[in-house]
Formats: structure tokens, sequence, C-alpha cells
């Protein structure tokens, strides 16, 4: 008998668990849990993703485990969209698991065998979300995957700012999950609560927008879409490392899953204004994202704004995806959802190898702030070299991974022109300028990025002490670099892949609604629309730089004098004397001034002690969160008048209770 | 079109390669002596930078301490940028075989990959004037980049294509009507381009007055041939850009296909509208004062503005 995608998907979540288990039963022991579980955890994330690409090509598969309460059993389903997201976490896993192997250290946080118990939990929820087939069972594992990631963030419980923030993540958490519960009871009609069941309800316009509605809250609270991302940059960069990348990579992805399993799949009729909606909800969030980044000075947090920024771009995609799909434009639904997946896939890769860089240098050098660190390019080669595979990548440059999605989503922006609607015909094109701007801003921010951590001098003496990473830890960093250059270079192999995906959802996919595809050309619409070969294009890139260099020595010479940089007549420059991560962000700063709320400390020019200081803080977090606490405190203010705290006062409510009762069945 | 691979296509793309590489220089020599014109001097002729590329080129490299693979590297992938920029951009003829790698897009993407390069070079030594150089160019960059972008989605919506050569071969065979959009779109790109290649009033190619410095401050460590390299590079990003401005805005006399003649026609075609474009250029330089470094987010949000209302305008007249 052979193994079904779905039989073998399940039995690697049970190695999770299992995995889990075992953890917690030997919590002391480090080289055990290091060397052996974790390990043994990314060859399971190898197997996920092995079986994902057989799966995403294949028709659905469905079962029943009887697992859960009496009359509610779990139901698990895999088809391509599970497929395709139990990829992106089983690839990336697999990579994360290998580097953490190598990365947990004595004496941090938790005791090893409990992260490890957390750490598996976490993934083996995040498989079962992407697999579950009701209501129930995705509830279920979406709470688990909540709860085991809140732990994982406040592995150092210690510290009073971690468990700020894992807080406020629980929190938000929850009030998504709360929207996603009453998403669910709004699409289930009068049936059960099984996927099939709610597929087969037929909604009418009103409250299939409610439910779109709770459930872009919902799942945006999870993705961290703006104004309801304010515990993104706070739990990110809280995290372990490795935890850091696994939910940038892929927790805020199984929040996109959600969206698009929604509205896509549960959903049968899609109305144009949702996916506008969606499209001006990404825009905000991906330019406050990455202006924000651009400000930052704690290497984590930069990421974890970065990461705002790119699911601003996944949000954008599926909005201008909505669009055409509710005018029945499926094909450029198709290019529009493409693009929008390869930026999941895409993200899930060079964030995470940005996220387990910046580990690799936290154990190094004990330093995240920006300002203490540089140069470690000197010290930290392989981590160094790989970053800015990874840097370069989300910058969107070609011929790298990032570049990709990028240009398939302002392909699909150039086609709204078609949209039968003229006010978006002309609105949408100023989108495509503003995301043109997120993508300047995004190289920007890598340049200040990766040139203050690992270029230019060491700006404390301690950083000559950083070494290198280990072996695993080298060849985790090395499989996702990896993946960020094939995908980058072999799109339209990816493509192939998505259209399994996109073909289920739309009914068409891009290569069917395009007519040909060639395997060296990624040309979405038509060879003369516009074609693209990122192979070519790194081939001609090598083959030229590859000349100039020849022709240099050829024809002149290869001598080389070593001097001191020229310091303008002044002796004493130093390595503090370099920019700082703040200097880096000041124009932006200056230039995207509006969006912040900055408050500056400047001493006067007779201090004896003077103090620079500007803080950059969030609007958001006064005109929203705020005022929200304020009016929860003063709410519960008038629940302690009922809490006298004497238990005389509690009996009488009882029996004034029990009085109403008798009262009301008589 | 992908498919059609030809010998004579291949060896007309590799002259006009060669032939863009060997010139590139020459039309900066151009515009310098036309400035040295335009202020009264006599100038130091048209092929001053042959020489100077020549002298750099035999000289040591004087590389600082403490300097990284990565800044002696980033030269030649800089170099190599810009080579394959022109690979791309239809200069004598619209029968490129390698221009199906990249559209216009991805032109704005190399350019990018080029300027992150040579800033993260300028951040590799670690003295204050390479990171306030780089600082300087990757805002010029974010802020010019939006806009060059918009600039060429409006010339492809009107071609319906956004790689470039069928955009010149739509943009020369439309009737003489005037296109409002393109006008706009015409004048958001040769600020744009101002502002990318280091020219005044964004920034001074002659200055060495550090503070106002950003694409010397940049280069400030580099000698010898990679200063040789990325100032020829230089001069590459202008030809680039004027090509790319010609090929949107006056593409009239660009070749069709690949005959010969056609091309043999084309070359003083474009020797020609280089020299008008070059002394363009030197009489607004020669006209317009350096503006102050936050002055220029005004500036190119206009250029940008200016992008977007060409977008806007042909979404309302043109479609």
């Amino acid at each position: 008998m052979s193994v079904t995608p779905l039989a073998a998907a399940l039995a690697i979540a049970a190695a999770w668990l299992a995995i889990a288990a075992i953890g917690v039963c030997a919590p002391h022991a480090l080289r055990f849990v290091a060397k052996v579980l974790y390990p043994l955890g990314a060859l399971a994330g190898l197997a996920l993703a092995a079986t994902a690409l057989v799966a995403i090509s294949q028709p659905p598969d469905e079962t029943v485990l009887p697992l859960g309460l009496p009359d509610l059993p779990f139901h698990f389903r895999i088809d391509a969209l599970s497929a395709f997201f139990l990829l992106i976490l089983g690839s990336v896993t697999a990579g994360v698991s290998v580097f953490a192997a190598g990365y947990l250290r004595p004496g941090e946080g938790t005791l090893p065998g409990v992260q490890c118990l957390w750490y598996h939990l976490f993934l083996a929820s995040m498989a079962l979300v992407l697999l579950a087939n009701d209501a129930y069972a995705f509830m279920v594992t979406w709470e688990t995957m909540a709860v085991s990631s809140f732990f994982l963030v406040t592995s150092d419980h210690r510290i009073a700012e971690i468990r700020r923030a894992g807080y406020l993540y629980l929190l938000i958490a929850h009030v998504g999950a709360i929207a996603i519960l009453m998403c669910f009871g709004v699409l289930h009609g009068f049936g059960d609560y099984t996927f099939a069941s709610i597929r087969q309800v037929e909604l009418t316009p009103f409250w299939a927008t409610v439910a779109f509605l709770l459930a872009l809250f919902g799942f945006g609270a999870k993705a961290g879409i703006v104004p309801l991302h304010v515990w993104l940059p706070e739990a990110h960069p809280a995290a372990p490392s490795p935890v850091s990348a696994l939910m940038s990579a892929v927790m805020l992805k199984t929040a996109i899953y959600g969206m698009l399993r929604v509205t896509f799949d549960l959903l049968h009729t899609q109305i144009w204004w949702w996916g506008v909606l969606a499209l001006a909800i990404g825009l905000l969030t991906a330019l406050f994202g990455v202006v924000f980044s651009a400000v930052q000075s704690d290497m984590k947090r930069l990421l974890a704004w970065s990461s705002i920024e790119n699911i601003g771009f996944i949000v954008v995609g599926f909005g201008l995806g909505v669009t055409f799909a509710a005018y029945k434009m499926y094909g450029l639904a198709a290019l529009a959802l493409t693009a929008m997946l390869y930026h999941c896939l895409n993200h899930a890769y060079f964030k995470s190898l940005l996220f387990l860089a910046t580990g690799a240098v936290l154990h190094a050098t004990k330093e995240r702030g920006l300002g203490k660190l540089g140069g470690l390019i000197h010290r930290m080669p392989w981590v160094a070299w790989l970053a800015l595979v990874g840097a370069l990548a989300i910058a969107g440059m070609p011929p790298l991974n990032g570049f990709v999605s990028e240009w398939l989503l302002l392909q699909a922006f150039l086609f709204t022109p078609n949209l039968p609607d003229s006010y978006l015909n002309m609105l949408v094109p100023v989108a495509a300028a503003a995301i043109a701007l997120a993508a300047a801003l995004s190289a920007y921010v890598m340049v200040k990025f990766y040139g203050v951590v690992f270029l230019g001098q060491p700006r404390e003496e301690k950083l000559a002490q950083a070494h290198d990473a280990g072996i695993l830890e080298r060849i985790g960093l090395v499989w996702l670099a990896a993946g960020c250059v094939a995908f980058g270079v072999l799109p339209v192999q990816v493509i192939t892949l998505l259209d399994f995906v996109t073909g289920p959802m739309l009914g068409t996919n891009l290569s069917k609604a395009t007519g040909a595809t060639h395997w060296l050309f990624l040309a979405p619409i038509s060879a003369e629309r516009a074609s693209y070969s990122p192979a070519l294009v790194l081939v001609g890139l090598a083959v030229l730089t590859g000349l100039a260099w020849l022709a240099v020595r050829r024809f002149y010479h290869g001598r080389v004098r070593r001097a001191p940089p020229w310091d303008c007549g002044y002796p004493l420059l130093n390595a503090r004397m370099q920019d700082t991560a703040e200097g880096f962000g000041q124009p932006v700063r200056q230039v995207f001034e509006p969006f912040f709320r900055m408050t500056r400390e400047l001493p006067s020019a007779f201090d004896a002690a003077p103090r620079y200081r500007v803080t950059v803080e969030d609007h958001l977090w006064y005109w929203c969160y705020l005022p929200v606490a304020r009016l929860v405190d003063r709410l519960t203010g008038f629940v302690t008048l009922l809490q006298r705290g004497r238990i005389s006062v509690y009996l009488l409510y009882s029996f004034g209770t029990l009085l109403v009762l008798l009262f009301l069945v008589r | 079109m992908l498919s059609e691979f030809s010998w004579a296509g291949a060896s007309a793309q590799l002259t006009e390669i060669l032939l863009a590489v060997l010139l590139a220089p020459l039309l900066l020599g151009w515009v310098n002596q036309c400035r040295a014109w335009l202020q009264n001097k006599s100038g130091p002729g048209v092929l001053r930078p042959y020489l100077m590329l020549r002298k750099l080129m035999a000289k040591d490299a004087v590389v600082a301490h403490g300097a990284s693979p990565l800044f002696r590297t980033a030269p030649y992938i800089v170099f190599g940028c810009m080579v394959l920029a022109v690979a791309i951009v239809p200069t004598l003829g619209t029968d490129l075989p390698y221009a199906p790698a990249a559209d216009a897009i991805a032109l704005v993407g190399i350019l990018a990959l080029a300027r992150v390069f040579i800033s993260l070079a300028a951040m590799d030594i670690g003295t204050a004037f390479g990171t306030l150089g780089a600082r300087r160019e990757m805002m010029i960059g974010f802020l010019a980049e939006p806009a060059l972008l918009i600039v060429l989605f409006t010339a492809s919506l009107i071609s319906q294509s956004t790689s470039l050569a069928t955009t010149v071969e739509t943009l020369s065979h439309r009737e003489l009507a005037i296109y409002p959009s393109l006008a706009f779109a015409g004048v958001a790109f040769t600020m744009v381009s101002l502002a990318e290649n280091a020219r005044i009033p964004v920034d001074n190619p002659a200055t060495h007055l550090e503070l106002t410095m950003i694409h010397e401050a940049m280069v400030l460590e580099y000698s010898g041939r990679h200063l040789a390299l990325i100032e020829w590079a230089a001069s590459l990003k202008l030809f680039v850009y004027s090509c790319v401005g010609i090929a949107l805005f006056f593409p009239f006399g660009i070749a069709q296909g690949g005959d010969a003649a056609g091309l043999l026609l084309a070359l003083p075609t474009l020797a020609f509208k280089l020299a008008i474009g070059g002394f363009l250029l030197a009489v607004i330089e020669t006209l317009s004062a350096k503006m102050r470094i936050f002055r220029a987010p005004e500036f190119l949000g206009t250029a940008f503005m200016l992008a977007v209302l060409a977008l806007l305008l042909h979404a309302l007249l043109e479609t």
C-alpha cells in the first residue's frame, strides 16, 4: 500500500509532536537536544517539503481523524494551496532547524528541552493549521500555534521588556482569533463546521462582506497589517533568532494562507471593493513598514519592520487578485496571485536568512544595537557574504528572488487600466507608484543594515573577538541563501508549481491564461509585452564582470598598495566617528517626518554632560491603542464596583441570581 | 521574439555594446567641453576622459587598510551592470537578441544593483565621508527610482509593453499625435536623469568640497584602476540614461529590424541626438546652481509628481 501525501504530512506533524515530547523528557540535555532532536526536526521538515512537492500536483485528499471532542472529530485535507504553504514551512524549517542545532547555547533563556518542546509544537501546529479541514480543528491548531509561539517569544522571560512584548503579542493574537472565530460563525450558515459544508453555503453579499472583513481583520492581526502591526516589532526581536526567523518566514504566511482560504475557497464570489480595501491597507502597510525599518537602530527590530513591509506587498497582491477576480478577469487575477504567492516564498527565504544571520552576529558579539557593530565582514566572512545574498534579495535586486515577485507585481499593476471602472483605472497606477517607492526604500534599508553591521570598522573593541558561525549554522544559512538564488534564477519553474495553486482557486492559471511558456524566459503575458530572464541576466553580469577583470589584468596590471584611509589631514580619526545607524536613518526621518512621532533631546551649549537623544515612535500607538486601552481600563473600573472582595457580598449575588432564575423559570 | 536568434543580430548587438563602451567617455568629454565653452573657458578637449582613464589604469591602486574584498570587486560589478544596461537599451537598432532577458523594470533593477554595490563599497572603509556619500546616494536613489519607474510605466502603457525595444518600435510608428503624458514624463525623466547622474543641481561632478559631495564622497577612497572603472561606469550610466531618453521621447531614426544599412544610418542620427542632448545638459548645468541636499527631496518629489501626472493624463485622455 502506498502512503498518500496527506498521511505522510500528518505523520510528519506527529513526528514533530513526538520530538517535542522527547525534548521535554530530557530538559537539561543540551547536547542531545541540539545535536539529535533539532537535526531530526530538520529532516522532518525536508520530508514535509518533499511531500508537499508531490501533493501540489495531485487532486485534493481528505481524511477524518478520531481525535478531538466526541462528536467533533478533526478533519484534515491537503490540496494545492495548503501543499504550497507546507512546502514553505518544510523547506524553511529544514534550514532554520539545522541552524538552531548549532545555535543553542547553555544558560540562555528557558531550558533547552522545554525550548525544544515549544519549538516543535509550534512547527506541528503550523503544519496542522495548513491541513485543517474544519473550523474546529483550525481554531484549535491556530490557538496552539499562538500559545507555543508566545512561550518561544518569552524564552528570556526574566527581562521585563520581553514579558511585555509577549503579553502584547498574546493579546493581539487573541483579538484576531476572536475575529476569525466569528468569521467562521458567519460562514457556516446553519450547517456544521467542516469546510466541505461551509463551501456549500450560499451567503448573501452582506454576510459575505461581513465574513471577508472579519477574516481580513483576524488574519491581518496575525500577519501584522497596519494598524494591527504593533506587536510585531516587539515580539519578533524578543524571540531567539531561529524563532524570529520561523515567525517571520512561516507564521505570518499562515495568516496569508487563511485569507486566501476564506476568500477564494470558502466564499464563492468576491466583490471588487474588498480588493481595493486590501490594496489600500497593503500599500499603507508596505510604506509604513519600510519607513519605520529605515529609522531603527536595533538590527532585529529593523528586520521585523521590514517583515511588515513585505506583508504589505503580499496583501497588495492579494487585493489586486481579489479585484481582478471580482471582475471575472481570471488571467490577470492569476498573475496578481502568482506574484503574491511568489513573494510569500521569497520572503520566507530571505527573511529567515537575515534573521539567522543576526542571530549569529548576536552570539558572536552579544550586541544587537547597530551602533555597536561594524566591520564584521572580516571576522565573520561566512555570515557576512551569505547575509549579502539575503540583503540583496530583500532589496529587490536582479537576478535574485525578491526582484522576480516585485517584477510580477508591477506587471500586474500595468494591467489595471483594463478594469471596467474608470476611477479605479486612475487610482491604481498611483498605487503602483507607491509600491515603487516602497521597493526603492527597501534597498535603502538594506544598505543601512548591511553596511552598518558588516562593513566599516568595528565600532567596539570587543568585536575583534567575534567568531564566525559554526558548521551547522553555516549549513542552515547556505541552504536558505541557495533558495534565494535558485528562486531568483529559475522563476519559470517556480511558477509551474504556483500554477497548480492558482488553478483551482480561479479556474485558470498563469500558464494557461497566457498560452506558452519558455523554460528560460519569464513572459507572463506575452513575449512582446514583457519578458525577463534572470538566468541570462546572471550570466551576462558574470561574463561582463569577469571580462572587465580579465581585460584590466591583461592590458594593465593588478598591483595594489595598502595605505591608511584618507583622513582630511586630521590624524585622530577613530571608529566611533563613522556614521551611525541613526545618522543613516536621518534622511528618511526628515523626508517622511509626518509618519513619525519624534521626541528630540538636545543639550544646550553650556551643558556639562550633554546628551543627544532622539526617539522615534509610532503615531498609531497613541492614536489607536492607548485610547482603547484607556477605555478598557475605565470599563474594568465599573467591574470592580461589583468586585467587593467580601464573601458575604458574593453570596448575596448568588442568592439574587437564584431568585431571578426562579422567577424566570416559574 | 524569444526564439529568433540570428548571428547577424548577435553581431550587431555586440557591435553596439562595444561602440557604447568605447564612445561613452566621449559623451562625457563633450558635455564637459560644452560646459567650459559656456563658461568662457577654453576647456580640456573632448578626449580628456580617455587620457584620464589611461592615466588611472596605469597607476597602482591604493587600497585602504581594512578594506574587504567587497571594496575591490565592487568597481567590476558596477562596470558590468552598466555594460549590461547598455545591452538592453536600443541605441542603434531594435533588433537586440539579448534584450528579452530584461525589460524596462529590470533595467531599473540593474541600475539599482550598481547603486547598492557602490554604496556598500563606500561604507566598507568606515570613514565618515564614505558613509555620508552612501547615505546621500541611496536617498537620491529612493527618491529618483520611483519617478523613473513611473516614467517607464507611462511609456509602456502607451506601447502596451515594458520591453524597451517594443516600446521604441511602437513609439516611432505612431502618428504625429501629441501625447501630453509623454511631455510630462519627459520633464520628469530629465529631472531624474540629472539626479541619477550626479549632475547640477543635485550634485556637482566637479566639486571636491567635502560637505557638498555625493558621488565624489562615495568614491573618495578609490584610486587607480578601480577609480578608472568607476569613472567609466559613470560615463556609461550617462550614456544609458541619454539613450533611454532618446528611445522614449525621440525614437525616430533608430533602425527597426537588423539590416546593416539601417544601423549605419542610425549611427550619425544617434551621434547627432547625443551631441544635442549633451549640449542641453551643459546648458542646464550652467544655468542652475547646486541646491542644498535637503532641497533634493523637493526637486525629485516634483519629478515624481510630474511622472504620476503623466500616468494619470494617459489614463484620462489617451485611452
